[in-house]
């Protein structure tokens, strides 16, 4: 409260954004798996987003010239969805699970831990651009607690001692 | 420490040709297993003889919920003039505490596809999806990889055995949101929109997927068809322990802080203290079981003294909660209720999709409230407001079931552990300011 309010200028890509063959290709194949092509929109973020690394403007007016739906009902499935980044993200993304058994199990510490570690906090992204840290629900291994995926590898029966090490493995 | 645990295809249809090693279990060796004889089995039949022995065999919904399988195919629509039908199998597994589906579709990615396709058959949908949660990368691969060997088999595609059934696959990942999980949301999910739920009636069975009789089944529910279709209704009611009304095995467990958490397929009808202390192995040295959910965050809280209640849907209805997934979880005496019922909270307010009132606002404000009385700055009257938004959120008051989950753990919390609450309330109503008709409260 009270802060200054701090203008910030973000390199607006929007204009520079081009699908690549690739990634249309990959879209218009997705296509053909629905009755109606607007179903493909989840995934073709997903392509665009693995590539990129998250969604800029330019991408949205991209799909929705593709898939032939409106750029606003592309915009308002994009910003539902928790895994789809309409902001820069880091090149690796920590998604912790801060659910009910690993409350139990105590994901609290691990938090603390990786907060130390990346000197950042829950959906803040490390100044060097190596790591973007955000919160999940339950990810299904309730047994194995506490648990966090980085990118797509799942890492298990996590303790504080061992986070640097995990850590470690993405450069 | 787990018992031994000898599992046979009689004993434990959906588990046991599991393998020791955890990986896959592919094609050939699923077909060394008995694997794709339901299929068989079913494709000389006509769908309705399909849809009435799943129905007699009694199966319920393994999602949570309970509906009974066979009666929710038989509500698709018998106007054969309506050809272009959908089967999806929800395997949008995210409800906390649970890791079944997960089990089933990394190591037994065929046995799905089996029950895909004797669904498909049952409910005559000639395209199925597998909606499955984005996170869930291996289970992703193993069912592509699965999908792709059954169809060079024969088993998916055009003409499936020669029988003349066409039925097509897809695995369709998701991008997050645990709202994906309710059935007209999943649909919402699927055509590329927001996943809002949909106002029912009309039911998917009607008017689902693209406006087309749709039907959505969990993972273990799928899973569960081909034994019945292969050893039939008689086995298949047999299964069950304790004079248990349903039918069949479940896939049960506990977590939290016992000795050997974990997922075993056991008869219906088990009690819970039986997996708690047998499988799970008690509870961790030092720790004393305080009270449990009996499956998942959307059900209510049960105490030790329910522990003897055989896990099915009619005992532990009666007792006051649900099933739901029977992926049980112990709550030892350390944990406080209000943390973890505000850590429960704020999972369903993070997760409400925002589409209705009551959801969308009252679950955060029952954050705010338990964060208060956690830090022991609750106000008087908080509690009282917390019970009202347990009855504003209750069934009947929301689009669908999220929000009347979500109150669940919360009233029967304060039920139970009335002193906890009440321990964080600070005595004195400072800074509030009394207005007719509304609840106070102030953080």
């Amino acid at each position: 409260m009270n802060q200054p309010i701090k203008i910030v200028t973000v390199s607006d890509d929007s204009d520079d954004f081009v699908l690549s063959d690739a990634d249309a290709q990959a879209i218009e194949h997705e296509k053909h798996h629905y009755e109606d092509p607007r179903a493909a929109s989840i995934e073709a973020l997903k392509i665009v987003q693995k590539r990129h690394g998250w969604v800029p403007d330019g991408a949205i007016k991209a799909i929705s010239d593709l898939l032939g739906i409106p750029a606003s009902d592309v915009e308002g499935v994009a910003t539902f969805y928790s895994q789809i980044y309409r902001q820069p993200v880091g090149k690796h993304i920590i998604r912790y699970c801060d659910s009910v058994v690993c409350h139990i199990t105590g994901f609290e510490e691990i938090v603390t831990e990786l907060e130390k570690q990346l000197k950042i906090k829950p959906g803040q992204t490390t100044p060097d651009g190596r790591f973007t840290l955000l919160p999940t629900c339950c990810l299904g291994n309730c047994d194995k607690g506490p648990t966090m995926m980085v990118n797509d590898d799942t890492h298990v029966r996590l303790v504080p001692s061992n986070l640097a090490n995990i850590l470690e493995q993405y450069q | 420490m787990s018992l031994s645990i000898n599992k046979t295809a009689e004993s434990h249809p959906l588990t046991w040709c599991l393998r020791e090693d955890e990986q896959p279990v592919w094609l050939d060796e699923y077909r060394r297993k008995e694997g794709y004889v339901g299929v068989e089995k079913a494709l000389a039949m006509h769908p309705d003889e399909v849809v009435s022995l799943v129905k007699d065999a009694g199966l319920r919904g393994r999602g949570g919920a309970g509906f009974p399988t066979g009666l929710k195919w038989s509500l698709m629509p018998k106007d054969e003039s309506m050809n272009i039908r959908y089967m999806i199998c929800n395997a949008d597994e995210m409800e906390p505490g649970t890791y079944k589906d997960r089990l089933l579709m990394e190591q037994m990615p065929h046995l799905l596809v089996e029950g895909m396709i004797i669904a498909a058959h049952a409910i005559k949908a000639y395209r199925g999806y597998i909606f499955l949660r984005g996170e869930y990368v291996e289970a992703a691969e193993n069912l592509r990889k699965a999908i792709e060997e059954a169809k060079l088999a024969g088993l998916l595609g055009k003409d499936i055995l020669g029988s003349g059934k066409d039925f097509e696959l897809f695995v369709h990942t998701g991008a997050g949101r645990y709202i994906c999980g309710e059935e007209t949301a999943l649909i919402n999910s699927l055509e590329g929109r927001r996943a809002n739920p949909r106002s029912k009636p009309p039911f998917p069975a009607v008017s689902g997927a693209w406006g087309k009789p749709t039907c959505v089944n969990n993972v273990e529910s799928i899973c569960n068809v081909p034994s019945i279709l292969n050893r039939g209704v008689d086995w298949y009611k047999g299964l069950t322990t304790n004079g248990s009304s349903d039918c069949g095995t479940k896939l049960m467990g506990f977590s939290g802080r016992v000795n050997n958490p974990g997922l075993w397929e056991l008869p219906m009808g088990t009690t819970a203290r039986e997996i708690l202390e047998n499988y799970a192995g008690g509870m961790q040295e030092g720790l004393d079981l305080k009270t449990w959910q009996p499956g998942g965050a959307g059900t209510d809280f049960l105490l030790p003294e329910h522990l003897d209640l055989p896990m099915d849907f009619e005992h532990i209805q009666k007792a006051g909660s649900r099933l739901g997934t029977a992926l049980a979880m112990a709550v030892d005496h350390k944990i406080n209720m209000v943390s973890l019922v505000r850590n429960l909270e704020e999972f369903f307010a993070r997760e409400s999709c925002g589409w209705c009132t009551p959801c969308r606002d009252g679950l955060p404000w029952s954050v705010k409230i338990l964060r208060a009385i956690e830090h022991g700055e609750g106000q008087p009257g908080d509690i009282e407001t917390l019970e009202q938004l347990c009855r504003s959120l209750a069934p009947g008051h929301t689009f669908c079931a999220h929000a009347p989950g979500a109150v669940e753990p919360l009233q029967s919390a304060i039920k139970y552990f009335r002193k906890e609450f009440e321990a964080g309330i600070s005595g004195q109503a400072n800074n509030l300011r009394e207005i007719r008709g509304i609840q106070p409260n102030q953080q």
